[in-house]
């Protein structure tokens, strides 16, 4: 019987098994300051030196302000996040770790350095104390969320214990309707399966509509594998991902680019392989996507109503919804696109590309943010991407819209440096989820792709491009 | 790591399902460099009547009397019982970090997710997963809850049920051992595996 690409991964990084559980060797470690400090403190104390240092690549990114950060370090206003950011480079001196710091040109959320550095490479594992790690599964590798604690086993065995997950793929097939992007693919997927949907899975996202889209695109959707409640989003390789790792700077050179190839092309699941359970999805059903709520499953179509709770049959489920509407300050069976917004925020680790760059731009050029939005961010995955879209000219069509064109970093998608909402502000954004206070404590967070950000920022209430 | 032995505790009821680890730890928490310190600060948002930030006084802070860690009767609990796809969200451990510090050493709930569930067994929480049934029965009883990982069961004065969890897991938990120095036994292997491993993928 085949193997699905999953067990593939699994199987060639697997250095023992022991009652079941798997001790798999990790290629990549990548490494941020917030999930970090309690992991180097522990080796400290246990006076354990690093397994493999260049298996190990870090990067600031939760923390940092994404303005005018001159001033390096100091420019971080909050000691707090001063700290963390100083810890990192502290313990990657220290330990004589690759880092890549705060003002670096190539320094961004660590979800999209990674990939564009050629950090990620196809048929690695990679983890990282985040769970969106799952984001690299895009490239066809085995990418993982994990804890401190395991942060720290990483560093110290360079392998991780791993139970099998099993295997779900999700199929979505056909030509996707205009205007809908990877990220309402995933919010549509999240909505129907559940976020527990795909607990205890891997997911393999399949079908000719992936096919079809680019390797930002696929990286949107397995960024959003967790939301699903899957660790691992994972897409076959094709000749689309080799052609966007071959060039990135620590990719292979020469022949061993060549043997690399030869064996990426081999990481695609079996066809014969056996997956615990299949979706099926048309693209042709999908809209695009507006969540309304305090999960990314309550989600619903640009041109649909909120929905009501009384009409929810299973009893946990309706609670959850009344809460959701009286946290979130809406009322059932209000069309989404008459809910109006007082901030914007494009960015974070699903969205913060050059191509979602590009997508919010051209809905945006030669318009004006309407009078009630009070703020529009636009924050660049990394600096080669602010780097890019400035060659293209896309901050000017940002600025001249009236939004505000930033350094790159995490920022509002989880309000841990000084890009947050107030209590009571609506938000519409492009990150991940949409958790009661996630943007700012009191705020309310609606979850949306680059392109209806850009048009509901001109509109002023949600809309589509 | 200390070795976990049988518990007789109440439990605090959390009646709400998706409880995400962001409610559990709020973000701003997250920046400590330590590991210990947060319990004062779990389920912040919903404890206290006002913002929390690091550093503030939590002693004097206005409490929500109506969250159910509030309430005089469950401040000793080590137990904590909840409903479905409890730990959702953010892979941070600070949340277990925060549940243990706290004084919950069991979670008692129909689902886990599973970053939380793994994470909860690194830093030394059962984490024990019961029928919807069953944790609806827990959540009608009030008396004392004994959960015995040895035998894995979770017995009150009506009824006793069983529970499943992973053998090497338990075997861990009940003597209190550290998973690098157990993984750092078959550091052979490992130095095997990885000269085999690059060279089949020379360019890693």
């Amino acid at each position: 019987m085949g193997l699905t690409l999953y067990d593939k991964l699994m199987e060639s990084h697997t250095v023992l098994v022991d009652d079941g559980t798997s001790l798999i060797y990790i290629d990549r470690q990548l490494i941020h300051e917030v999930t970090s400090p309690q992991a180097f403190e522990g080796l400290k104390m246990a006076n354990r030196e690093p397994w493999r240092l260049s298996a190990s690549l870090a990067v600031p990114d939760h923390n940092v302000p994404t303005t005018d950060r001159s001033g390096g370090v100091d420019s971080i206003v909050d000691p707090i996040s001063k700290i963390q950011v100083e810890t990192l480079d502290k313990n990657c001196d220290e330990f004589g770790i690759n880092e890549i710091k705060m003002n670096d040109i190539r320094q961004g959320v660590v979800h999209v350095v990674g990939p564009e550095q050629g950090a990620t490479l196809p048929g690695m594992t990679v983890v990282c104390g985040d769970s969106h790690t799952s984001t690299h599964g895009a490239l066809g590798t085995l990418s993982f969320g994990i804890g401190t604690s395991e942060v720290e086993h990483v560093l110290a065995t360079g392998c991780l214990w791993q139970k099998k997950s099993k295997n779900l793929k999700i199929e979505i097939n056909g030509e996707l309707n205009p205007f809908v992007t990877a990220k309402d693919i995933v919010l549509y997927v999240i909505g129907q399966i559940g976020t527990a949907g795909g607990t205890g899975f891997a997911i393999e996202f399949a079908g000719s509509t992936i096919e079809n889209l680019s390797i930002e695109g696929r990286m949107t959707i397995c960024n959003m594998a967790i939301e699903a409640g899957a660790r691992v989003g994972i897409v076959a390789v094709d000749d689309k991902t080799i052609d966007y790792v071959k060039s990135k700077p620590m990719a292979p050179k020469g022949d061993d680019l060549m043997k690399a190839i030869d064996y990426w092309k081999t990481l695609h699941s079996d066809d014969d392989a056996k997956f615990d359970k299949v979706v099926s999805i048309a693209a042709s059903d999908i809209k695009p996507q507006v969540t309304w709520g305090t999960s990314p499953e309550m989600v619903v179509s640009i041109d649909g109503n909120i929905p009501d709770p009384k009409t929810v049959s299973d009893k946990v489920k309706a609670t959850s919804y009344s809460n959701a509407l009286k946290y979130i300050n809406l009322e059932a069976n209000t069309p989404i696109n008459s809910v109006k917004v007082d901030k914007i925020f494009i960015g974070s680790c699903t969205n913060s590309r050059i191509e979602d760059m590009r997508a919010a731009a051209s809905v945006l050029k030669g318009k004006k943010i309407a009078p009630n939005i009070k703020l529009a961010l636009a924050v660049p995955g990394s600096g080669l991407v602010k780097q890019q879209a400035e060659s293209e000219g896309l901050d000017k069509v940002f600025t001249d819209a009236g939004f505000e064109w930033r350094e790159p970093g995490c920022s509002m998608c989880l309000a841990m440096n000084a890009d947050k909402l107030e209590p009571g502000e609506r938000c519409a954004s492009t990150s991940n989820r949409n958790f009661e206070g996630r943007q700012g404590q009191g705020s309310f967070t609606h979850l949306v792709s680059p392109s209806v950000a850009a048009a509901t920022a001109i509109a002023g209430h949600f809309s589509n491009p | 790591m200390k070795k976990f032995e049988k518990i007789t505790s109440i439990a605090a009821p959390l009646d709400r399902a998706n409880v995400d680890t962001d409610a559990i730890i709020p973000k701003q928490f997250l920046k400590s460099i330590h590991r210990s310190g947060f319990g004062p600060n779990l389920f912040d948002e919903w404890r206290y009547l006002d913002h929390g930030e690091p550093g503030m006084d939590n002693s004097k802070r206005p409490l929500n009397m109506d969250f159910v860690l509030n309430q005089e009767q469950y401040q000793s609990a080590k137990i904590l019982l909840a409903r479905e796809n409890f730990g959702c969200g953010s892979s941070r451990e600070h949340a277990p970090w925060a549940l243990l510090d706290h004084g919950f050493e069991i979670i008692i709930a129909p689902s886990f997710a599973d970053i939380f569930y793994n994470n909860c067994f690194k830093n030394g929480i059962l984490p024990i997963a019961l029928s919807d049934s069953e944790v609806d029965a827990l959540f009608n009883y009030s008396g004392e809850i004994t959960v015995d990982l040895e035998n894995q069961s979770v017995s009150t004065s009506e009824g006793s049920y069983q529970f499943d969890v992973d053998s090497e897991r338990k075997r861990r938990l009940l003597n209190g051992l550290d998973d690098i120095g157990l993984t750092l036994q078959h550091a052979d292997k490992i130095k095997a595996f990885e000269r085999d491993h690059f060279n089949a993928h020379p360019w890693l």
